[in-house]
């Protein structure tokens, strides 16, 4: 066993691909960094912050990304952006058996604010190129950082989202809020309501992500497996009917939910007999309180 | 600039649009053929509510008007900061309705955004920046966020990002600098009527973006360096280079070596810049103690 949560994300590639099959694209060694960062001073990196690249799976060619959260927080710039639209255009041009994307990233880098801002959504647009190409898109998030602003939204663009208890996905980061509102609205430095509200076991309760793994890089391996194939076996294009049940689900969560002041009240709202104790579950336990608790049917991908 | 005047200078020949709450919505009539309309105004904060009605309204037009094309008309101050939204999981409300105007482009809807007033941040990946191509009148406001929060959080003087946003458009906010990246197709001077026509017969499905930002001059990197890994092109040039600098990066092409490099730089900086920068609940990691992107001052 090995924690993901650890590991940088070229440490994660080889326990998540099959030994030696991956290959970069655009490696360190063709030297291509930001151009916006040495004018504000800022130090680069020669992957800007993100691997992409092709390897297998279980087998199959798959392709791949792994945002490092050690640099800038994981977050977007100009060529990190440009480098996963290129990888998953050759993903679909090359008819890979499906895409999986490690996130981790705290969404547009605000050194390149605009062109990251762009970049995120042509990742986004990218993403469902490749899903209406009927090739899955496969989601891991179990890093340090989460997955935050944009990434947060293009992370939920896809088949499936695999995540970890200590794993985070949202939008706007706690201390974002804390700001804007005050303390009241949102303390930042109260880890436990920030894991309640962004945590992985909360999104899963939820349906914001349809895979609950504990933090070892051969679970999420096996879940993305899993996950790969079952998106094949459902299609996996956008279709009418996949998002009017999604427009469902989110209907249903504002109703029932929509006056909660915290997730705890939402846990409870869904008959989790002892929501306070939720968060010392470990992975399996958890898994089975929320076989019988998780909100409404479908809390699926879309 | 209201809605209302927007509106009568876009359709001359009539509309149907309604507001709720922030939330525009419904038909107009432009060159003899009826345009489903969808938005916001008054710079509104996109909570979970009107991003789950936006995209009811798309789906809406799917299923009840084939192939009518699509305008979203975007005033936003950005995503609704707030801890009730990130509990309720806005990212996938949010991400519902980028994946519901998606749909719609490959059933042949044209999907057209037009910044009216004001786009911000989260409020704009999921509306004028997912439509086919994006618009903005000349006094639209575009921005991730303003130059004084940018500043505290980057811990770049203001000063000097006050002075970088002269010349260079990645830091400025304002349509013309989103033009030249090419986030935007065009900005609209005058008769918005024509304008819109020649845009519903122009714009296709294609994302164009990076293309012209590269031919503009505003993004000169990203259309190069997307080609490169799509095409396989990179051999040649950077291998030399690796060799040169000779630091374990430039030989290993990827299989591992990267961290000299790569990483080592990210160590020393990581003091969050990122839109959600969100503390890390871990301390094993490089701290991101971020503030995060969409920070403005009060």
């Amino acid at each position: 066993m090995s924690s993901y949560l650890e590991l940088g994300a070229r440490q994660r590639i080889p326990h998540i691909f099959d030994a030696d099959t991956f290959e970069e694209f655009l490696p360190p060694s063709a030297r291509v960094v930001s151009p916006h960062l040495a004018q504000l001073d800022a130090p680069v990196s020669f992957d800007d912050g993100v691997i992409v690249g092709r390897g297998r799976l279980g087998g199959q060619p798959v392709f791949g990304a792994a945002q490092e959260g050690g640099f800038m927080g994981g977050a977007v710039g100009e060529v990190h952006g440009a480098k996963l639209v290129g990888m998953l255009q050759r993903a679909v041009s090359e008819h890979a058996h499906a895409v999986l994307l490690l996130l981790e990233s705290g969404g547009v880098r605000l050194h390149e604010a605009n062109a990251g801002l762009i970049a995120v959504s042509e990742v986004m647009r990218a993403m469902l190129d490749v899903r209406a190409a009927g090739i899955p898109v496969v989601v891991a998030v179990g890093g340090a950082n989460g997955c935050f602003g944009g990434m947060g939204i293009a992370a939920r663009c896809a088949n499936t989202v695999i995540m970890s208890e200590e794993g985070r996905l949202a939008m706007s980061g706690p201390e974002v809020i804390e700001t804007a509102h005050g303390v009241e609205e949102f303390d930042a430095r109260d880890r436990a309501l920030v894991w309640r509200t962004t945590g992985g076991k909360h999104r899963y309760l939820l349906g914001d992500c349809q895979l609950l793994v504990a933090d070892d890089t051969e679970a999420f391996r096996a879940a993305a497996i899993g996950a790969i194939a079952a998106a094949h076996e459902s299609g996996a294009a956008l279709t009418l009917a996949a998002l009017q049940a999604e427009h469902d689900m989110l209907a249903r969560r504002l109703r029932d939910f929509g006056d909660a002041g915290d997730p705890l009240d939402i846990w409870a709202r869904l008959g989790v007999p002892d929501p306070n104790a939720v968060p010392m579950l470990e992975a399996d336990a958890f898994l089975a309180l929320a076989a019988t608790h998780r909100a409404g049917p479908g809390a699926g991908g879309q | 600039m209201e809605w209302q005047t927007l509106a009568g200078q876009l359709f001359p020949d009539g509309h149907a649009i309604t507001e709720q709450d922030h939330f525009l919505s419904g038909s107009a009539q432009a060159g003899g053929q009826t345009v489903a309309i969808i938005g916001t105004t008054g710079h509104a904060p996109i909570g979970i509510e009107i991003a789950l009605a936006q995209a009811g309204a798309v789906l809406r037009t799917v299923q009840q008007h084939p192939g009518r094309p699509i305008l979203i008309l975007v005033d936003t101050q950005g995503q609704r900061l707030r801890h009730r939204d990130e509990m309720l999981g806005i990212n996938s409300y949010m991400a519902h309705l980028g994946k519901c105007i998606d749909f719609a482009r490959r059933q042949g809807h044209r999907v057209i955004g037009l910044v009216y007033d004001q786009a911000l941040s989260g409020g704009f990946i999921t509306s004028g920046l997912i439509a086919d191509a994006c618009f903005a009148l000349p006094q639209a406001t575009i921005r991730v966020m303003g130059l004084p929060a940018m500043a505290r959080i980057t811990k770049v003087p203001e000063e000097r990002l006050t002075e970088l946003a002269r010349e260079n458009p990645v830091f400025a906010p304002g349509p013309i600098n989103y033009l030249r990246m090419g986030g935007l197709q065009a900005i609209w001077e005058q008769d918005l009527a024509a304008a819109l026509l020649a845009a519903l017969a122009e714009t296709d499905a294609q994302d164009r973006r990076m293309a012209l930002g590269a031919e503009r001059g505003g993004r000169q990197l990203a259309q190069a360096v997307a080609q490169r890994v799509a095409q396989g092109e990179w051999q040649g040039a950077g291998q030399g280079a690796g060799q040169g600098a000779g630091q374990g990066a430039g030989q290993g092409a990827g299989q591992g070596a990267g961290q000299g490099a790569g990483q080592g730089a990210g160590q020393e900086t990581v003091q969050a810049m990122a839109q959600g920068g969100a503390p890390a609940v871990t301390q094993t990691v490089p701290q991101t103690a971020g503030t995060g992107g969409d920070v403005r001052p009060a």
